[in-house]
């Protein structure tokens, strides 16, 4: 179809004002969080319905044009970079929060709700969003749902994955199925949404989400631990863990992380090599008394200083530095790059050294920021673009700390996911037998290959199209066995 | 009933070693239908080959782990071979300082369990079947009273490992509770009876066992007060691990909440549950045997060889659930003995009584949730109902996409083939 003719086909499906097909206009949607990465779309979509998603994904099936879905655009991988002469479908102006059902905890949302409004609507019946990305002040559900969103209390408290139950999906062949119990706990047959959540957006998109909230917990205790190095702070993490208790949050920063955020948020941090930030919750009988084991272990680990919030102002403060750690980095260096990557926690040392060996070769300097309880690593890596070829090795570093990470037995990404940015890496963790396998779910989803073509797997894999329907098995067929 | 010698059986000798290779014997039928032979290969290679010999063949496929659900589902449409996890039984990893577990999917739970405990671990879920198997349990995504607390299988897998029904070996997800990388396999085949391919490993999050334990209990008047009562443990902060509700026909009726902490947080959680409870009884402490004692689930062809029909429905209808349950019953002369994980939403009914009876109670079940939302699937019936009744139900929307699933993933239809829901 003409590029003409298609925007007036869309406007008659979202209105002329759900279009967007000038240049200068579409250029705000060439990247997602993830700058690096900038293709233009031929056109901007957005819908506000789940009909006229379906629509929408109609016209493209039948036409075979590409399509991106995009939430809020911070994703971190590239996962809703836009494709050349396709169609980017955005999802903000679907932003209604459709259902809250506290007797089940159950909210049901559009897809471009901001994961923090759903803990605003039920925070007055003592309710919360568990999943709590550090964007989640601007992240969508949607976009939470297609990157498996994490955050820093899935220690205890699990992924978006865990607190997802239901969604409506437009499938690519613009069919609306609908994955999952929803306010029920399961649905009879595969775990079809399990599969969805964390697809990157190449499975479809969802158009309404249900979502479990949490009772707030009696007790929220925090505290703020200084350590000489990075390795003493990681033999308290590893006394807390081992002493049996499943902190809500464990995070840790190095000293050039600290330096930035004191810089950039003055959360007034104590002169220390690394910090960590323990945060426990539950009834508090049981949190009092971990917490002065958390307290004792940190010690024994040869903490220099241990802070505990007094308040909820303290406990905030705590966080702030934390919070605003990548974009502190901006305060010591033109240019940073932001690597996600996991490591079993008892390799976190092992894995640490390297990184700082690593730092030392390549000239340039590495912050560590991370989700020390599950050993997933955040290093920011520091460069300046000025200097010729130094955005390059900068990107090479990143790549062999992910490469270090994955020989200590862990994962290409915790939560940022794989998108456009770490597709070639995928091969060293999986092998083609394993990216085969897993593109045939996407052959069952997204036969044509059309929907966020091109992420995640380096090689997209044909789909060998047996269309018809499902057949009967050759051994009842041939009346060797009767059905029951 | 038998389907005749099947072919390639030398080679299959050849492949798992004579002596893993034998006639199947009455007791290997899968819910009535016999099978020629059970395969106990003894590594994962050697699955590879059994299925790429079946494959070739077109020989339908079970995967049997403990044998304890394989009445679950629907009576498979064929079964040539039973392909038994019993040697691939090795625990490869247990990482204690990551709390992450490795296993071959024939390992035992229990066994397991006995294992992680020396280590102050546990894999979190409690399904009743008593000698189920690691992979059976994830692939019927069997689960406890716990669940209420940690979730189901599905939420503690980390990562896979399968052999599709060419010979194919493939994983997915990986060692480390956190993350993204390519698609969640795990979930998929989590629960999938069977139908996509055998699970061989999988991987799982572990958890630090609970050190104190209380259970208190309180004896509801009527369906209403017992989803009150579990109502009120459900948005308190008491964080309880389960809450069971035991609803016999001789007047049975508790609902228990377990609570598990430390030893110095347990009494407060203790006290925290009664005083939630005390509205809707008299509430009294069950000591250890009796909590164990009370079975959250009828067991099918157990006593009295119960029909168990699990009823899947948003947490705040139990008291509907239950009340629409006993009269359909009631009405019918059929017999119903409840247990249910009753802040879950999930209900399990044992029912006594005539096929025809119990087939059209379960048809009204089907009717209600289909318009309030939720399922209610068949768990080990005999094979006379199950003509009358799908196991399954009617499923919803996305049966076409599960049948091109099944269609991608075992394109001759194998594997367990009829079993599962749709007929695949």
């Amino acid at each position: 179809m003409e590029r003409e003719r298609l925007v007036g086909v869309m406007q008659g499906i979202v209105g002329v004002e759900g279009v967007i097909h000038e240049r200068e206009e579409l250029r705000t949607y060439e990247c997602d969080g993830l700058m690096n990465y900038r293709v233009i779309p031929d056109l901007v979509v957005l819908p506000e319905t789940a009909g006229q998603v379906r629509d929408v994904v109609r016209v493209c099936y039948e036409e075979g044009i590409p399509f991106v879905a995009r939430g809020s655009g911070t994703g971190l991988s590239g996962g809703a970079l836009p494709v050349e002469s396709g169609v980017l479908i955005v999802t903000s102006r679907m932003r209604r929060i459709l259902e809250v059902d506290i007797p089940n905890q159950r909210v049901v949302v559009e897809p471009g709700v901001i994961n923090m409004w759903i803990t605003e609507a039920v925070s007055g019946e003592g309710y919360y969003y568990a999943p709590d990305p550090a964007s989640q002040i601007v992240c969508s559900i949607g976009g939470n749902v297609a990157e498996n969103s994490g955050g820093v209390h899935c220690l205890k408290y699990g992924f978006t994955t865990n607190h997802v139950t239901g969604a409506e999906v437009v499938l690519p062949d613009g069919s609306l199925v609908h994955l999952g119990g929803g306010k029920a706990p399961e649905a009879p047959g595969y775990d079809l949404l399990g599969a969805f959540v964390g697809s990157e957006g190449t499975l479809g998109i969802a158009t309404k989400i249900t979502v479990r909230v949490c009772r707030k917990p009696e007790t929220v205790k925090t505290l703020l631990a200084a350590f000489e190095d990075t390795e003493a702070a990681g033999g308290a993490v590893s006394g807390i863990i081992g002493a049996g208790i499943v902190p809500a949050a464990v995070e840790m920063m190095d000293r050039l992380t600290i330096e930035a955020v004191e810089v950039a948020v003055h959360p007034n941090y104590p002169d220390a090599g690394a910090i960590l930030i323990v945060e426990l919750d539950g009834p508090e009988a049981e949190v009092e008394s971990q917490f002065r084991q958390v307290i004792e272990i940190c010690k024994q680990n040869r903490a220099t200083e241990v802070r505990v919030a007094g308040d909820d102002a303290e406990r905030a403060l705590f966080w702030k530095g934390r919070k605003a750690a990548f974009a502190a980095m901006g305060r010591i260096s033109n240019d940073y790059y932001v690597q996600d990557s996991v490591v079993p926690r008892t390799e976190l040392p092992a894995v640490l050294k390297k990184i700082s060996e690593l730092s030392r070769r390549y000239g340039l300097r590495v912050a560590n920021v991370f989700h020390a309880g599950d050993g997933n690593l955040h290093p920011l890596v520091l460069y300046d673009n000025n200097a010729p070829g130094e955005a390059e090795r900068a990107e090479e570093l990143a790549g062999e700390i992910v490469f270090a990470c994955l020989e200590h037995g862990g994962s290409l990404t915790g939560e940022h996911g794989i998108g456009e940015d770490k597709k070639k890496y995928m091969p060293k963790m999986f092998t083609s037998e394993d990216l085969d396998v897993m593109q045939l779910l996407r052959c069952a989803f997204d036969p044509h290959q059309i929907c966020n073509p091109g992420k995640i797997f380096p090689t997209p894999r044909l789909c060998g199209e047996r269309p018809g329907p499902f057949r009967m098995h050759p051994v009842q067929k041939a009346g060797l066995a009767e059905l029951f | 009933m038998k389907t005749g010698r099947i072919p390639a059986q030398e080679e299959l000798r050849r492949i798992a070693g004579a002596e893993h290779v034998r006639e199947a014997a009455p007791e290997d039928a899968v819910d009535g239908v016999r099978p020629s032979l059970v395969v106990e290969p003894g590594s994962v290679e050697e699955v590879g080959a059994v299925m790429r010999v079946a494959h070739r063949e077109g020989l339908a496929v079970v995967v049997r782990g403990g044998g304890t659900k394989l009445g679950w589902g629907n009576p498979p449409a064929a079964a040539d071979l039973i392909l038994s996890t019993a040697r691939l039984d090795g625990v490869l990893e247990h990482a204690a300082g990551d709390l992450v577990l490795r296993v071959q999917a024939g390992v035992r739970l229990d066994e397991l369990q006995e294992r992680l405990a020396g280590a102050g671990q546990m894999l979190a879920i409690d399904p009743p079947q008593r000698g189920a198997t690691v992979g059976g349990i994830v692939a019927a995504n069997a689960y406890g009273p716990r669940r209420y607390r940690y979730g189901t299988i599905r939420d503690l897998i980390i990562g896979i490992k399968v052999v599709l029904a060419d010979g194919t070996v493939a994983k997915a997800g990986g060692k480390v509770v956190k993350n993204v990388a390519g698609y969640d396999l795990s979930k998929l085949f989590t629960g999938s009876l069977g139908t996509l391919g055998v699970i061989v490993e999988a991987n799982f999050r572990l958890h630090p066992v609970p050190k104190a334990a209380r259970t208190v209990a309180v004896e509801p008047e009527s369906p209403r007060a017992a989803r009150d009562a579990a109502q009120a443990i459900m948005h308190s902060q008491v964080e309880a691990t389960a809450v069971e509700l035991h609803w016999g026909g001789d007047g049975e009726r508790l609902l228990s909440v377990l609570v598990e902490s430390i030893p110095e947080g347990v009494e407060a959680k203790r006290e925290a549950a009664a005083f939630l409870l005390r509205p809707f009884g008299e509430v009294r402490d069950l000591g250890e045997g009796e909590a164990a004692e009370l079975g959250p689930v009828p067991v099918p062809g157990g006593s009295g060889g119960e029909v168990v029909a699990r009823i899947s429905a948003p947490p705040a209808e139990l008291g509907d659930v239950l009340e629409s349950l006993l009269r359909a019953a009631e009405r019918r002369g059929v017999g119903v003995r409840v247990r249910g994980h009753a802040a879950t939403g999930i209900t399990y009914a044992g029912l006594r009584g005539g096929e025809e009876e119990i087939a059209s109670l379960v048809g009204e079940l089907r009717e209600i949730r289909a318009r309030r939302g939720g399922s209610v699937v068949l768990l080990g019936a005999p094979p006379g109902l199950e003509r009358r009744v799908d196991a399954w139900g009617p499923g919803g929307d996305y049966l076409a996409l599960a049948r091109r699933v099944k269609e991608k993933f075992d394109p001759r239809g194998i594997l367990s083939p009829g079993r599962f829901i749709g007929g695949i």
